[in-house]
């Protein structure tokens, strides 16, 4: 089964990280991503810049609004996800608990609707 | 249709309704794909076996029928997932074809992993126990957890659309993570067990059959997982209290602690397996939360024998029970068993050390023993007043009027 990992923190708190502290946090995640690589799990991923980037669009009776910022405004904002192919629950459990972002944030595993 | 017919159907499934229902959903995952399937396959054996005769192997006849169900049911789904399901569906038919439909292989285990799975929220996994394994009607499995059938109903069904839509596997735990993942099996049984136990009066028919069904489901796990220490434990826990379940109540419907229960009240057969039970568990050298619980009851009962329970005991059990657990509930019990042991003031001085605690404030038996103690210390305005906050914070009107009498015997 396919799951998508989605990685929820504090972007406030991710912005005051200091040089060293970052550096740390990209060693663990290059470490997490390659092992998941290497249980050939892995299909996808990307780190999300943070919403201050965010545009979100809305279409209401055929008008277009373009908000600048995040659907929902809120501390902990997605920052990141893997999409990873799995037998079944226990086994993205067992992921989502490694990743790095489980320890800061929060993990969300979510099954992919199958087509 | 002839009732005989019907009777042997009935009967063929609700002897076993848990193995049939387990076999199911170990070949698709899908609960209440294997739900549907069996009740297609109980009301075909309503319509056939009138004219055709009772088969020689009613289960196995089930088996066979709701398996094709299943097999249908996929036919009509279009999702991959479902067509990969299809394919092991079909090879498996192959091999049914040349194994004895009698040998249904009992996956009743996975079943009860799957309902107690740390996906499922912890509330709904008694209940979904009680219904794929046992078979009880949603309708029964409300009523004991006191709730309307159709909020139960609609746990039951979000439950297992979880457990077919999360991918929440269908197997026994590997040996390095069963420990940790039959707690919440343990735990599951034991809610319950307690839904079962919280209608002392025996009033309500369903409650306090659920007790007997609990005590079914721990033998079961006792049965599939002979070697787990904690399984003997709570089945243990579970035969000391339902043999004290009729001597809870005096002869006018009144409240009776188990400290002035008439030991001739106890079952005392019911104990006998507690105690041989807990032997067992005891043998196999892993400790757990349900065998000290369950060794507190052993020395509770052992009044019976001696004329007073052993306090030592029961003190120093709590005192494990606390370091292993943490709770102030815990705190409390291994208060009054201090007193016994040591005098009212001691265990006192140990209920003060919980007094802070927020979970405490409103909980009837803190206050209930906190009086009983000051009482017992000769502290008879402090005592009354202890009493009236547990006689506030107490639901049951029958334990109610018990704490007021108490309260009234103060001097």
């Amino acid at each position: 089964m396919q799951y998508l990992l989605m990685i929820y923190g504090n972007e406030a708190a991710m912005a005051a990280v200091t040089e060293a502290q970052g550096g740390k946090m990209l060693a663990a995640y290059g470490a997490y991503t390659e092992a998941m690589a290497n249980a050939g799990v892995l299909q996808g991923g990307n780190r999300l810049r943070p919403t201050s980037a965010s545009t979100t669009v809305k279409v209401a009776d055929g008008k277009t609004t373009v908000l600048d910022g995040p659907y929902v405004e809120t501390k902990e904002q997605l920052g990141g996800y893997y999409l990873i192919d799995v037998p079944d629950l226990d086994a993205a459990l067992s992921w989502a608990e490694r990743c790095p972002g489980a320890s800061t944030g929060a993990v969300e595993v979510r099954p992919i609707w199958a087509m | 249709m002839p009732d005989p017919v019907r009777q042997t159907a009935e009967a063929a499934v609700r002897d076993s309704y848990g193995k049939l229902l387990a076999f199911l959903v170990s070949r698709t995952g899908d609960v209440a794909g294997a739900e549907d399937a069996l009740s297609d396959a109980f009301a075909a054996a309503l319509a056939e076996w009138p004219g055709s005769g009772v088969p020689d192997n009613p289960r196995g006849w089930l088996a066979t029928v709701a398996r094709r169900k299943q097999l249908d049911q996929l036919r009509r789904g279009r999702t991959r997932r479902d067509a990969t399901a299809h394919v092991v569906l079909l090879a498996d038919e192959v091999d049914a074809a040349r194994a004895d439909p009698a040998d249904i292989p009992d996956e009743r285990l996975a079943l009860m992993f799957v309902c107690a799975h740390r996906a499922i929220e912890p509330g709904v996994r008694a209940p979904l126990m009680l219904r794929t394994v046992l078979g009880l009607d949603t309708a029964a499995i409300a009523s004991a957890f006191l709730v309307s059938p159709a909020t139960m109903a609609q746990r039951l069904v979000r439950a297992k659309s979880r457990i077919k839509l999360a991918g929440i596997p269908f197997r026994v735990p590997d040996p390095d993570e069963l420990h940790d993942r039959l707690e919440a099996v343990l735990d599951a049984i034991y809610a319950a067990f307690a839904a079962g136990w919280s209608d002392p009066a025996g009033t309500e028919i369903r409650r306090r059959d659920l007790a007997g069904e609990a005590i079914f489901l721990g033998r079961l796990l006792v049965s599939l997982l002979p070697g787990a220490a904690e399984a003997l434990g709570l089945l243990a826990l579970m035969l000391y209290a339902e043999a004290r379940r009729g001597a809870r109540r005096g002869p006018a419907g009144e409240y009776v602690p188990l400290a002035e229960q008439d030991p001739a009240a106890w079952d005392q057969a019911m104990i006998a397996e507690a105690e041989t039970t807990l032997r067992r568990a005891g043998t196999m050298g892993v400790i757990g939360r349900f065998q000290l619980e369950a060794a507190v009851q052993s020395a509770h009962v052992v009044r019976r024998l001696t004329g007073r329970a052993d306090w030592v005991a029961i003190e120093r059990l709590y005192e494990a029970l606390a370091r292993l657990t943490g709770s102030p509930v815990v705190t409390i019990n291994r208060a009054v068993a201090v007193a016994e042991t040591s005098g009212p003031d001691t265990g006192l001085a140990l209920l003060d050390t919980v007094a802070d605690d927020p979970r405490v404030a409103q909980y009837q038996p803190f206050w209930a023993a906190r009086a009983g103690l000051l009482a017992r210390a000769g502290q008879s305005g402090p005592a009354a007043d202890a009493y009236r906050r547990a006689i506030g914070l107490e639901p049951d009107p029958v334990v109610r009027a018990f704490l007021l009498r108490k309260m009234e015997d103060l001097t």
